[in-house]
């Protein structure tokens, strides 16, 4: 039987099902355990950033190398054809000619959907504009399953800058299909979208604001951080306000104690190192999981087998 | 002669084309803006703020010569969704149809997002047409954005 991923291009969170999900958490999960496996051997990877993210890059380059893949790429637009005036349609086709599977960021949203329509290989969204960030919801998806052993039916408060966080949105239809119970924390300027809660709505999950973060830690299994950025609010409130949002060790004198924080990172002062040392922490572990839970996603889209084998044995 | 047959008169008096009917006052120029965009050539009487059956006014627009398909008339949709379509063949209506919201616009309008990839490349825009109570949304294929409606009508030519 072939795996839910081969072949298939990853754009878009939405486009994922709870069986393509649970599939990348399970490969995540056995990839960790195994250590590296052949899987992209003799497989060529293009990794192209129109836009520089050495975060992500990293992880996917990684990821390609450890399953034992080879990369062709660049790291920033500045040196190609892009800077000439070539379209993206026309880079892609090219690209796609080349390697056997493209990752991609770009700064424009839309971008990967439109490669996809015009490579003749799988495309990987690794970023595109404030749209889409697909692989940083795998990971997350990943982490929680990992530190709490299920991803059904889990207390998780989103906190932060719920109003224009890709990470949030997208964590919260992926989990919608776990049957959460969603707490929202944030400033006033800065809540959840009226979309995204309708259409939490229309799938039948829980979910409700609260105004603080004391009063939320006692209920929940994970406490998803996120930065509140400065420009986003008054100046002469930011202080005042995001001094709310900021998590100190003491806070979780009440938390449960399978809690775990999560942060996509990097951090600036939401999250007080003073919670690093206690454990409640996951967010290092949360960044690791980054290169397993793409190593499990590349390894689906580039080979059919839904079970771990790989040609010649380990 | 009544208003009603002066009305009738004006939707009958093409040969042969389209006759589009019930269009709100004050969008007919809207609506003629958008065929001469898709046809420059084409032959059009308009009619501006006429007296509609169920009182009030309205505008109408007849088409020399161009039958409308319904995905002609599907692209008008947003500026008069109550809007109705008339065929004419040898001065009689032929076919009679709704404007009826598409389920999808393609290569219609521009993405209200300016930092939308389709304004770079040589793609037709592709939006998906959302319908929830009585409010509109179109939302890009591309972008994965959702705009109301409005953010169209107010907006230029492709």
């Amino acid at each position: 039987m072939s795996n839910p991923l081969y072949r298939r291009d990853v754009i878009s969170i939405g486009d994922l099902s709870r069986t393509d999900l649970e599939f990348i958490v399970n490969r995540s999960a056995e990839l960790k355990q195994s250590g590296p496996l052949p899987l992209l051997k003799d497989r060529l990877i293009a990794s192209c950033f129109f836009e520089a993210s050495t975060r992500t890059r990293l992880s996917f380059e990684t990821a390609v190398q450890r399953l034992g893949g080879t990369l062709i790429g660049f790291s920033d637009s500045g040196n190609t054809s892009a800077k000439k005036g070539e379209t993206l349609s026309d880079s892609i086709q090219m690209i796609a000619s080349y390697a056997d599977a493209i990752i991609m960021r770009h700064p424009q949203e839309g971008s990967a959907r439109l490669a996809a329509e015009v490579a003749g290989v799988p495309v990987i969204n690794g970023g595109d504009g404030a749209n889409q960030h697909p692989t940083q919801t795998l990971l997350d998806l990943v982490s929680i399953a990992e530190c709490q052993g299920r991803l059904d039916g889990l207390s998780v408060a989103l906190v932060g800058d719920l109003k224009y966080g890709r990470t949030v949105h997208s964590l919260a239809q992926a989990l919608g299909h776990f049957n959460p119970t969603f707490y929202f924390v944030s400033p006033d300027a800065l809540v959840m979208p009226a979309y995204i809660e309708d259409s939490l709505t229309a799938m039948g999950i829980r979910f409700c604001r609260v105004g603080s973060l004391e009063e939320v830690i006692p209920m929940v299994d994970v406490l998803y951080m996120t930065r509140v950025q400065k420009e986003r609010l008054d100046p002469t409130e930011y202080t005042h306000i995001a001094s709310q949002f900021i998590l100190k060790a003491d806070m979780l004198a009440q938390a449960r104690s399978n809690l775990r924080v999560m942060h996509p990172l990097p951090r600036v002062d939401e999250i007080h190192p003073s919670v690093d040392r206690t454990p409640f922490a996951y967010y290092f572990q949360q960044a690791e999981n980054g290169v397993y839970a793409r190593q499990a996603l590349l390894s689906g889209v580039m080979n059919e087998a839904d079970e771990l084998s790989f040609p010649g044995g380990r | 002669m009544s208003a009603m047959n002066r009305d009738k008169m004006l939707v009958e008096a093409i040969q042969s084309g389209t006759v589009v009917d019930h269009i709100p006052a004050g969008k007919g120029l809207t609506i003629l803006g958008r065929l001469q965009l898709k046809n420059a050539e084409v032959r059009l009487t308009v009619g501006l703020n006429l007296p509609s059956h169920g009182g009030g006014l309205k505008d109408l627009i007849k088409i020399d010569e161009w039958r409308f398909t319904e995905s002609d008339a599907a692209e008008m949709a947003l500026f008069a969704p109550r809007a109705t379509v008339n065929i004419i063949e040898d001065y009689r209506v032929v076919r009679k149809f709704p404007i009826g919201l598409p389920e999808r616009f393609v290569g219609v309008f521009k993405c209200p997002n300016t930092n939308c990839i389709t304004h770079n490349e040589p793609v037709d825009t592709r939006f998906s047409v959302l319908a929830a109570d009585d409010a509109v949304k179109l939302k890009c294929h591309y972008c994965e954005r959702a705009f109301a409606d409005s953010l169209f009508i107010e907006q230029g030519s492709l």
